[in-house]
């Protein structure tokens, strides 16, 4: 054992660390996979574990380092990935039953990018069948449990990737955001979670939910972990046509700048319609927000309102886009070339079986509901009208933006509700993502990031902050001048705060 | 039920019909991934996660096969569609792997065209061209054992490596006015479109490979009665002709289409609107699925991909490499070569027309570079059981074989052998000439040694010259050419044999 507890290190210390030969990398592994057999039982944070795979990148990480060869920054700092980006010959089930075994040939784009960064991967992360959730509960494989409050969500779809952070399993994960998925778990497990620009990340190898929504991203403790996650995972990817033929933008750099904490000529915008003044929103998540505005105008900048309108039908029109790309997208899991098969008489039958038997409720309510939308005679009222509300969304956002820098809004209405609470109530369930879903819509970067506990219930709350396209790093250094000055208040990270988890013999 | 003949049936009836012509493109790589596009390879070895559709995997479209479609449209007096993009057909079939096709619906790349079919009579025919879009090619099924098909075998196999190949689908517009020519117009316009492909160097144009497929779509309706007029007419209910792979079944098609449902209006009974499948062996169609339970495609635009936005410019570059119309190509070479109709048919029939084209561009004359394709060559492509485009011999080696003949440095005898050495592989003309030792005796004295003896030995032949039998110099000619093993110039021979003889040819 090594004096320092490392799990508890960030990964840009890590990096550091291992770069000065203070550590070596399979040290930090073996802290990392020690700390999920200590606690994952519980947590359930990941589905996969590879502890060989992760050490064996790590011994030839030290050995490289130890040879004088130059090494990617990350290089031997461990990362957890969500289990909707496939890798080749680690088990790949997006949370469902029916890839239950699936070893995928290929890797995804981004697990190339994190396997040349040479970080050791320590396994995959549970999530909600499919992305499909907003608590993890949806996972075929059981729910994930939040650090803070085992009886609670870690948040969904991405409760794996954001519950391993806040239980010091790994100091990095990978994970998706098609309306929330990566910033709600952030909020409501005192992490930082980044949903890219649409595009920024190439979504090649990672299983599609919906194609014009999902975003893959970053997800860390710090804003500044998260930007050097960012950075290794950005970039133009031939692979993707829809990847941006761009440079990545320079976030750690604006993370840098940001922890000086001044935000002099920086305009932010606080919308009207996500701000909770019209009810819905916890009181201590107001409390924590109007804090952090409060701090934002402290370090310079201005504070302005503004209105987007077509918020309130962002809901409804997500809800039908969603579902109808999501019903075609899981439409070639039929049997045939991989998964589950449940053999029947003829191919038909098999299909349905397999399908029958492999879905979980919740994949099922979303392709029935997407089935129908894109039916013949109802696809103008439904994905026709949701199409036109996504352009509403994003001429809110064009206009928005016109008048600030960044838009902030709270992560999320509440602070973590109970598992099984809202389990048997999808409308209650999908209103978890009200201040998420516009992002996607219009393919903007969000962030979220800690701003406190609720009074109330000593809960983690999460402070979101909205960029325009291409403007992620503009995230990175609002958020970053936000966690510093929370931090120097907070003597250290709020995650430090999280209660102790009984450890496993 | 009186069964009806086709000439009776458009006796009868007012046809109309359309025509859906499946092109798959010779582009190197697949629609939308590297796999290598080619017929014939062992099943699934062509095939990538991609094509396979397998979980994560994303498509990149084909640019070249873009401006292929493009080529065909303009090719087709279509307009080219300064946007367009790719949807989703969704429905469930092992042989398409992700369950969806990639195609095109409300926005096809070209749309509105016209082309000019000729007829063996020359007669022209305009056909309307209502769209030309893009699309990939499903994966191959076969149905082993039990009763066949796919609900009835004992199992069925599936080959992905046609999964992806790039298809340009052209719908017509409905063609009306056709009566009795009905069958001729649809055939005559399947092969239009298939030179026309060919012309372009898009496709190989091989309808027993499949790479050319015609759907045919017919129905009757009443003849318009004195005084009406037939447009006002409604149309009847259409019978869909699918896979029909050759242009005997295409006129054979309609001639049973036409003919199977006269008999059933005539008797009083309905036509289905159905798919029907083509048996070649009987010439017949028995019904496929009926319309009224056909199936919902939920088409909705593609996210995975960027709209399709060529340039002007580019569109413009494309339009200046559109060949000549194949019909208007062929008039006019049947005019500057002065051949009749029936030696253009036949040249056209062998597949000759281009490979005359570029011997008569190198030096040769159209009869002469005729003679050799329609003739020695037909015959050897005959033997060797190949087209004439795949012999080993390029048409500029024609051109200078028949060179050498016109110069008098070999006769026809000898540019047999040198064409059979060219075909061996052993060299152009010349040097075959040159190796084989093929040049023609023009020595004279050789020759009038040769003449002497031969006259010597028939002087009942020479008697028969002086006599003013100019004929009879045949004999003598043979002779000479039979000791000189081929190798005189007959016409020289003949020369000194009338000198010989005292009389002036």
């Amino acid at each position: 054992m090594t004096a320092i507890d490392w799990t508890r290190a960030t990964a840009a210390q890590m990096a550091d660390a291992l770069a000065a030969g203070e550590v070596t990398s399979v040290e930090l592994v073996q802290a990392h996979l020690d700390r999920i057999a200590a606690v994952d039982g519980p947590v359930h944070a990941f589905l996969h574990i590879d502890a060989e795979g992760a050490l064996e990148t790590a011994r030839a990480v030290d050995a490289d380092r130890a040879a004088g060869v130059e090494l990617p920054r990350l290089a031997g700092v461990p990362i957890g990935i969500k289990d909707v980006l496939v890798t080749k010959g680690l088990p790949t089930t997006a949370g469902s039953r029916i890839l239950e075994g699936w070893i995928p040939p290929y890797d995804a784009t981004v697990t190339r990018r994190v396997r040349e960064a040479r970080m050791p991967i320590l396994g995959k992360t549970n999530m909600d069948e499919f992305a499909m959730g907003s608590s993890t509960e949806h996972s075929g494989y059981g729910p994930t449990r939040n650090p803070w409050d085992l009886d609670r969500i870690p948040g969904g779809s991405g409760g794996g990737s954001a519950a391993a952070l806040a239980a010091f399993e790994a100091p990095l994960t990978i994970g998706s955001d098609t309306g929330g998925s990566i910033r709600q778990p952030a909020s409501v497990t005192a992490t930082v979670g980044v949903k890219p620009t649409y595009g920024g990340v190439s979504r090649f190898g990672a299983i599609a939910l919906a194609s014009s929504l999902d975003q893959l991203g970053p997800c860390g403790r710090t804003v500044l972990d998260t930007a050097l996650l960012h950075e290794v995972m950005g970039g133009h990817d031939e692979m993707d046509a829809t990847s941006l033929d761009e440079p990545v933008p320079a976030v750690v750099e604006a993370a840098l700048a940001g922890a000086q904490m001044d935000l002099t000529g920086v305009r932010v915008g606080v919308v009207a319609e996500l701000s909770g003044k019209d009810g819905g929103f916890q009181d201590g998540v107001k409390r924590r927000f109007e804090e952090s505005l409060d701090r934002l105008r402290a370090m310079g900048a201005e504070i302005v309102e503004v209105s987007c309108p077509s918020f309130e039908y962002a809901l409804a029109a997500y809800y039908v886009i969603l579902p109808s790309e999501a019903s075609s997208n899981l439409a070639k899991f039929d049997s045939v070339r991989f998964g589950l098969r449940v053999e029947k008489s003829t191919v038909e039958k098999t299909m349905l079986a397999t399908r029958a038997e492999g879905f979980g409720d919740e994949v099922k309510r979303r392709i029935i509901l997407g089935t129908y939308a894109l039916s013949a005679g109802y696809y103008d009222a439904y994905y026709g009208s949701a199409q036109k509300v996504r352009t509403l969304v994003q001429r809110d956002f064009d206009a928005a933006f016109a008048q600030c820098d960044v838009l902030v809004s709270p992560t999320t209405p509440t602070t973590p509700f109970k598992i099984g609470e809202r389990i048997d109530d999808p409308l209650a369930m999908y209103l978890n993502d009200i201040a998420t879903i516009p992002a996607n819509l219009a393919g903007i970067p969000g962030m979220s990031l800690p701003s406190g506990l609720a009074p109330e219930d000593g809960l983690p709350v999460g402070f979101q902050i909205l960029a325009p396209a291409h403007e992620d790093a503009r995230l990175y250094r609002i958020g970053a001048a936000l966690e510093a000055s929370l931090t120097a208040e907070w003597g250290g990270p709020l995650s430090a705060q999280a209660p102790e988890l009984e450890v496993a013999e | 039920m009186t069964t009806m003949t086709y000439e009776q049936a458009m006796e009868e009836f007012d046809p109309v019909f359309g025509i859906e012509v499946h092109v798959e493109l010779n582009t190197a790589t697949k629609m939308f991934c590297g796999c290598a596009n080619e017929f014939g390879a062992e099943p699934n070895t062509q095939v990538c996660p991609v094509c396979l559709g397998l979980p994560g995997a994303m498509p990149v479209t084909n640019e070249k096969a873009v401006e292929s479609a493009i080529r065909l449209g303009l090719a087709l007096g279509c307009s080219i569609r300064e946007s367009s993009r790719f949807a989703r057909k969704n429905y469930f079939y092992p042989d398409l792997s992700k369950d969806y096709q990639i195609s095109q619906y409300d926005e096809p790349t070209c749309y509105e065209g016209s082309l000019d079919v000729v007829l063996d009579d020359g007669t022209v025919v305009t056909v309307e061209i209502e769209r030309a879009h893009m699309e990939e090619d499903a994966g191959k099924n076969t149905h082993v054992g039990g009763s066949g098909g796919i609900q009835g075998a004992d199992y069925s196999l599936v080959d992905y490596n046609r999964g992806g190949v790039p298809l340009v689908e052209i719908v017509t517009k409905p063609i009306t006015g056709m009566g009795a020519r009905t069958a001729e117009v649809a055939r005559a316009y399947v092969a239009t479109i298939r030179d026309i492909v060919r012309a372009l160097g898009i496709s190989d144009g091989r309808m027993e490979q499949g790479s050319v497929r015609a759907d045919v779509n017919l129905s009757l309706r009443p003849k318009a009665v004195a005084g009406e007029s037939q447009d006002a007419v409604p149309f009847g209910k259409r019978s869909e002709t699918k896979n029909v792979n050759s242009l005997r079944a295409i006129e054979r098609a309609v001639h049973f289409e036409a003919a199977r449902q006269a008999s059933l209006l005539l008797a009083g009974q309905p036509v289905v609107q159905e798919t029907r499948h083509w048996h070649e062996d009987t010439s017949s169609t028995t019904p496929g699925r009926s319309k009224e339970e056909a199936e919902d495609y939920r088409y909705f635009p593609e996210p995975d991909l960027l709209p399709v936005q060529p340039s002007r410019e580019w569109v413009e570059e494309l339009r200046g490499t559109i060949p000549e119309h194949p019909a208007k190509m062929r008039a006019r070479l049947r005019e500057a070569w002065g051949f009749s109709d029936l030696e253009m048919r036949d040249v056209v029939a062998a597949d000759a027309l281009v490979l005359i084209e570029s011997t008569v561009a190198a030096g040769a004359s159209a009869q002469a570079a005729r003679k050799w394709w329609m003739g020695e060559l037909s015959r050897v492509a005959n033997d060797r059981e190949v087209s004439l485009p795949e012999l080993p011999v390029t048409p500029a080696a024609i051109a200078e074989l028949q060179g050498l003949v016109d110069d008098g440095k070999i006769n026809d005898k000898l540019a047999r052998q040198a064409l059979e050495g060219v075909l061996a592989g052993e060299g152009s003309p010349s040097e075959v000439v040159a190796s084989r030792g093929l040049a023609v005796v023009s020595d004279d004295s050789a020759l009038e040694k040769a003449v002497d003896e031969a006259l010597a030995a028939q002087p009942d032949v020479l008697a028969k010259i002086q006599d003013g039998k100019v004929q009879a110099a045949g004999a003598i000619v043979g002779a000479v050419m039979k000791a000189t093993r081929g190798q005189a110039d007959a016409g020289r021979v003949r020369e000194i044999i009338l000198q010989r003889a005292g009389v002036e040819g």
